[in-house]
């Protein structure tokens, strides 16, 4: 089988030796990279989400300044390219917090990549979940509400028991696009110098000039997570709506 | 236009003039006489990056949903391969594999370093154009395939039933009616490519993005530069919202909603 490979692709030891997660090899600082990624994209898309949950609900039932802002929000956020969004959250949320510390007395701190790129797309991520949880409330039957209401549930038992269950498989499809985004939005922390996986893999090319052996392994990653998690969308889309009428 | 200027929002827009007033006196913005005409020149760059690779993007697009909508298998499955490729992997690495990857094959070719093409290969917009094009055409062959599948099967039934060629049904039923649906996600997805196109600063290709990366290492001067570009790219967003606007309900008219 191998003796096979290596007839149709000579270079075939070479590039195993480059991916090997060995320190010779540069397998290991890829994988490194690839969890940082993943880890940022959780924590990403969590922060998201629970800003999309706040956000739809100030945007519907909060008042008239609130949904202002949120407007503001949503639209600056949707128009302006991520790479200089995260630049400027990276530097104003810095900024911020080392001078809220001088305020009291402590030392500024270096914040750490990973935080600092969880916090920074999950704000850019929030404004998309924004919109995207807003249409799925929307889309829940006024019925439904009103029966709650007429049971005598309390607006927050209201949202807990009812709208929250019935507009999650209304929101899935667009959340798992926004999980594919989070995953992807990671590569551009490379450009700020966050070392996730496109980052790692560019030091690895760049050092070796295998350019298309890591550029590939890479892409070969990132294809891995989306294909993984866009199955695992779709399973938890049939199961969610089981008790739906099926259109 | 009296319905939406409510008390809290005159009350806001003149928070958001005070907040502008107070950041064009506070903040620096010294450094834009000695680079506006980069600037400008950045922008143009930004915007013909932006314009071909929409144009190249969509022209790729149509024969890959139409290929994945109606074409037979073999056609089909490489097409629904390179969407899902160009969707599934960060626009950056593609940019990137492009450019260093196939960029650094060239020279090795000694009769593509001799041939006309080489001046052009030598710079690294070429690179940037392709890179951007492939996604734009990836993304929307997805747009497509579902916009040519939505167009009712009766109507190209009757069209061929008329004598239609099976081109002029394409050309006169098939493409413009998937086009009127797909117009308002195109919209969406013009506004998301400009948001791509600073990525191609990471290639040296200076566009508008890259000149205020410059000016930030210039000066060292943080926010101000960062937040003009912000506005520029809200400008360019809002023109592009508003054009597709108006596409929209020129070419939806006849879609009966």
């Amino acid at each position: 089988m191998l003796d096979g490979l290596h007839a149709f692709w000579p270079g075939l030891e070479a590039t195993l030796a480059l991916l090997s997660p060995q320190p010779p090899g540069w397998g290991g600082g890829l994988l490194r990279g690839a969890l940082n990624s993943l880890i940022i994209a959780l924590g990403a898309f969590g922060l998201g989400a629970v800003i999309g949950i706040f956000g739809a609900l100030g945007k519907l039932g909060g008042g008239p300044v609130t949904r202002d802002l949120l407007a503001v929000y949503t639209t600056v956020v949707r128009a302006v390219p991520e790479l200089i969004l995260i630049l400027l959250l990276y530097y104003a949320g810095t900024d911020l917090l080392n001078q809220v510390l001088a305020l009291v007395g402590q030392r500024p701190v270096e914040i750490s990549g990973v935080v600092a790129g969880i916090g920074v797309l999950g704000v850019v991520q929030g404004a998309y979940a924004t919109e995207v949880l807003r249409g799925a409330i929307q889309a829940v039957p006024r019925g439904q509400l009103e029966a709650a209401r007429a049971y005598g549930m309390s607006r927050g038992q209201t949202f807990r028991r009812v709208t929250f269950p019935a507009m999650l498989p209304l929101a899935l499809p667009g959340l798992s696009n926004l999980w594919l985004i989070a995953t992807k939005d990671t590569a551009l922390l490379a450009v700020v110098g966050f070392s996730e996986l496109t980052l790692e893999t560019r030091q690895a090319a760049g050092s070796t000039r295998a350019y298309f052996t890591f550029f590939l392994a890479a892409g070969a990653l990132y294809l891995l997570m989306t294909l993984v998690s866009g199955r695992f969308f779709g399973w938890l889309e049939t199961q969610f709506r089981r008790g739906q009428v099926q259109p | 236009m009296t319905a939406w200027l409510k008390p809290h929002r005159l009350a806001l827009i003149a928070l958001a003039v005070a907040l502008a007033l107070w950041a064009g006196w506070a903040l620096r913005w010294d450094w834009i006489p000695r680079y506006w005409q980069l600037g400008l020149e950045g922008l143009w760059r930004t915007l013909w990056l932006l314009v071909l690779s929409v144009g190249i993007g969509f022209a790729l697009a149509v024969p890959l949903g139409l290929a994945q909508a109606a074409g037979p298998r073999w056609l089909a499955a490489p097409a629904r391969w390179f969407c899902t490729l160009i969707r599934g992997t960060p626009l950056l690495l593609q940019i990137w594999l492009i450019y260093y990857g196939i960029g650094s094959l060239f020279p090795q070719y000694p009769w593509i370093r001799q041939s006309d093409l080489w001046p052009l290969l030598r710079q690294a917009w070429p690179y940037a154009l392709t890179a951007l094009s492939l996604s734009y055409a990836g993304y929307e062959g997805e747009v497509m395939r579902g916009a040519f599948r939505a167009v009712p099967p009766g109507q190209l039934e009757a069209a061929r039933a008329y004598g239609f060629s099976p081109l002029a049904v394409f050309r006169r039923i098939w493409l413009p009616q998937a086009l009127a649906r797909a117009l308002p996600t195109l919209g969406g997805e013009t506004v998301l490519q400009l948001k791509a196109t600073p990525l191609v600063a990471t290639i040296t290709v200076i566009e508008i993005y890259a000149v205020a990366s410059r000016v930030r290492q210039d000066t060292f001067i943080v926010y101000e530069p960062l937040i003009l570009l912000a506005l520029v790219y809200m400008a360019i967003a809002g023109l592009l919202a508003l054009g597709f606007r108006a596409l929209e309900k020129r070419y939806t008219r006849g879609l009966g909603h």
